[in-house]
């Protein structure tokens, strides 16, 4: 997203007032004299780039990023290489400690535990990755609206907001969970011929649509102060319709907090996910996810210490990865701390 | 202040009004028709099963039930519990001591560590204690409670055999109490405690650069004075705002804590409930939490406004 500096300032591009304000001060190249014209087609970095080289900066962020994509990388193409499936029974080693043949340990039936974590991990990951997008796009649709319109429809979304918040969300998590999971299970499965896709989508918003408050209440906020300035006033006298005025100007100057809040999001409904697996409340007993793993080790805590230990190690590291990568990018891309 | 308190008495029970629409709905629409309960039993035969859902009012529309629900809720009867067979607010009730006693704990240790940690953190930012303090800040809020406790169990009780992992509400006196919970309770209190450290390290930094600080050093205080009555007093307002309005998490007990170490507080109560379908005890303790959480957010507010004189509500 380079451009020249005169393109810039002549389209008035959309997003010109935020980069221009971020980009650093631009630093002259010092060619050689006489070459005036290097001086005006200077490149300037533009606010991703920036951000970029802020976060290569902190430490733990990239080591969160890496071992995060790694994860991935792990559970979503490891099972393709890895031999053992997650169903392959072997009475011959039951709750056993991890050896060459299984490297995290069997469970009670024999289960190779390296091929359920990595198997579990798509969805753990999934659902987080999934029910974070779906709370990020409820909260900035509802705090963009009050924010853009103001007045009634403003005052009516912030009471919504309101009695959002004031939910006892832990208990409805756990109540709404549990009983409409195998409605739409048993929907999915006449459906589509696999009822794990309904618990899946299931779950997936209701975590959504009880964690969307926090991201709707900021994008009022930034919509608020944003709808005010000289350039959203510029584009609108030139005949930016409404729409636009939303999506192309106010919101990629508002996108900062909502990425930050994206990303802690994931971490923190993987760590829910999990919860309700581990209550019991999640996937149905023969979808391995890390939380029903940790389940299953619970009970067998006192023989196969390791049953716990790998799945819970698996959730840690990856939520540890994600709240540093979440760290990173809100020093990246708070403006006051651009170098 | 006084017409502020009354015009949010008013929102309050409006908001209460609304949850409890929220929560009833949710369980009244859902299928397999839990509000039943044992009404579902096969063993009853259809006749008396029509009965008792006539006598509960199952067979009218949702609304009327909700409003039957809500009448008797406010007279202070939850309901009888499904399988217990008391009143449900009685079975609720008989839980809440052992969830106080172990999250009530919890609470107070987590609030002992975080303020000294989060203020020294502050007071000496980016020193090595600092780093120290934020890197178990992250590992504290991202290891899951489920996983922490038990990494616990499997030091404490199966590795080392010192502590007993299994909760025995039957054992009485000072230290078999102390050997049970003093693994959930440094759980949750680790827990509350990162969260906490990094709240108070922000609002401590926020403080410690302000003027009045560097006027306070500048007249000659003792650093101590400074840190301590100007800069920390006014630090503390809105950590303890932030506190009053957890404090109905003690109540709403630690569901999966107590489903860990096998507790028979609020929050493995609610569990049993769910599973079984009770749901008066179901509606009892959601609601129940509901009402505290909106109560200590009104308390939070005043609190705000009666330590930090620059707020004054109209």
């Amino acid at each position: 997203m380079s451009q020249q500096a005169e393109v810039n300032v002549a389209a008035g591009s959309a997003a010109s007032p935020f980069d221009g304000r971020l980009a650093a001060p631009v630093e002259q190249e010092t060619g050689r004299r006489g070459e005036a014209i290097t001086l005006r087609q200077r490149k300037q970095r533009s606010l991703w780039g920036n951000a970029w080289r802020q976060f290569r900066h902190h430490r733990l962020a990239m080591a969160g990023l890496v071992v995060f994509g790694f994860l991935v990388l792990a559970t979503f193409g490891g099972t393709a290489i890895y031999p053992l499936e997650i169903d392959e029974l072997d009475f011959m080693a039951t709750m056993a400690a991890p050896s060459l043949a299984h490297p995290f340990g069997t469970d009670a039936l024999g289960q190779d535990l390296l091929a359920r974590v990595l198997w579990g991990g798509r969805i753990s990951i999934g659902v987080g990755l999934v029910a974070a997008a779906v709370a990020i796009v409820v909260g900035t649709a509802i705090g963009a609206l009050a924010g853009f319109f103001g007045g009634v429809t403003d005052s009516a979304l912030m009471r919504l907001t309101d009695l959002f918040i004031s939910l006892p969300q832990v208990p409805l998590l756990l109540v709404i969970s549990f009983l409409y999971k195998d409605a739409f299970y048993n929907f999915f499965e006449d459906r589509t011929g696999d009822g794990t896709v309904g618990v899946f989508i299931l779950i997936v918003f209701v975590i959504g649509l009880l964690n969307w408050m926090p991201t709707a209440r900021l994008v009022r906020a930034s919509f608020l102060s944003m709808k005010e300035k000289e350039f959203v006033e510029s584009a609108r006298s030139i005949g930016a319709t409404r729409s636009m005025l939303m999506f192309r100007h106010i919101l990629p100057n508002v996108m900062s907090p909502i990425i930050v809040a994206a990303t802690l999001g994931v971490g923190a409904a993987i760590i829910t996910e999990s919860a309700l697996s581990f209550l019991g409340l999640g996937f149905t007993s023969d979808v391995p996810t890390w939380g029903s793993m940790l389940l299953d080790g619970k009970d067998n805590v006192e023989f196969a210490p390791h049953m716990a230990l790998f799945p819970g190690a698996m959730i840690f590291l990856t939520v540890l990865a994600i709240n540093y990568v979440g760290d990173g990018l809100r020093d990246a891309l708070d403006p006051r701390k651009t170098q | 202040m006084g017409r502020y308190l009354i015009r949010r008495t008013i929102i309050s029970i409006f908001s209460l009004v609304a949850i409890s629409m929220v929560v009833f709905g949710i369980l009244a629409v859902a299928p397999g028709d839990p509000l039943s309960g044992f009404a579902s039993n096969p063993n009853v035969p259809p006749e008396l099963r029509e009965r008792i859902r006539a006598t509960m009012g199952l067979d009218q529309p949702v609304h009327i039930q909700y409003v039957k629900w809500a009448s008797a809720f406010a007279r202070g009867d939850w309901g009888q519990s499904y399988d217990k067979k008391i009143p449900a607010r009685d079975y609720i009730f008989s839980r809440i001591p052992v969830t106080l006693g172990i999250v009530g704990t919890a609470f107070l240790l987590g609030i002992a560590i975080a303020i000294p940690v989060g203020v020294i953190s502050a007071l000496k930012q980016y020193s090595l204690f600092d780093q120290l303090s934020t890197t178990f800040a992250f590992i504290g809020f991202s290891i899951p409670t489920f996983f922490s406790g038990l990494l616990l169990i499997i030091v404490f009780s199966v590795w080392l055999g010192w502590l007993p992992f299994v909760f025995d509400s039957q054992v009485s006196g000072f230290w078999p109490n102390m050997r049970q919970s003093i693994m959930p309770i440094t759980v949750l209190g680790l827990a509350g405690a990162a969260q906490l450290t990094r709240f108070v390290r922000a609002s401590m930094l926020e403080t410690i650069n302000q003027d009045y600080v560097r006027t306070a050093r500048a007249k000659g205080l003792r650093e101590q004075t400074v840190v301590v009555l100007h800069a920390m007093r006014n630090a503390m307002i809105p950590v303890i705002t932030i506190i009053a309005i957890q404090i109905p998490e003690i109540f709403g007990g630690a569901i999966i804590t107590e489903q860990i170490f096998r507790i028979p507080g609020i929050g493995s109560g609610l569990i049993s409930g769910i599973q079984g379908k009770d749901v008066p005890v179901v509606m009892g303790i959601t609601f129940g939490v509901a009402i505290l959480v909106v109560v200590f957010n009104v308390v939070a507010d005043v609190l705000y406004a009666v330590l930090d004189p620059r707020i004054r509500y109209s």
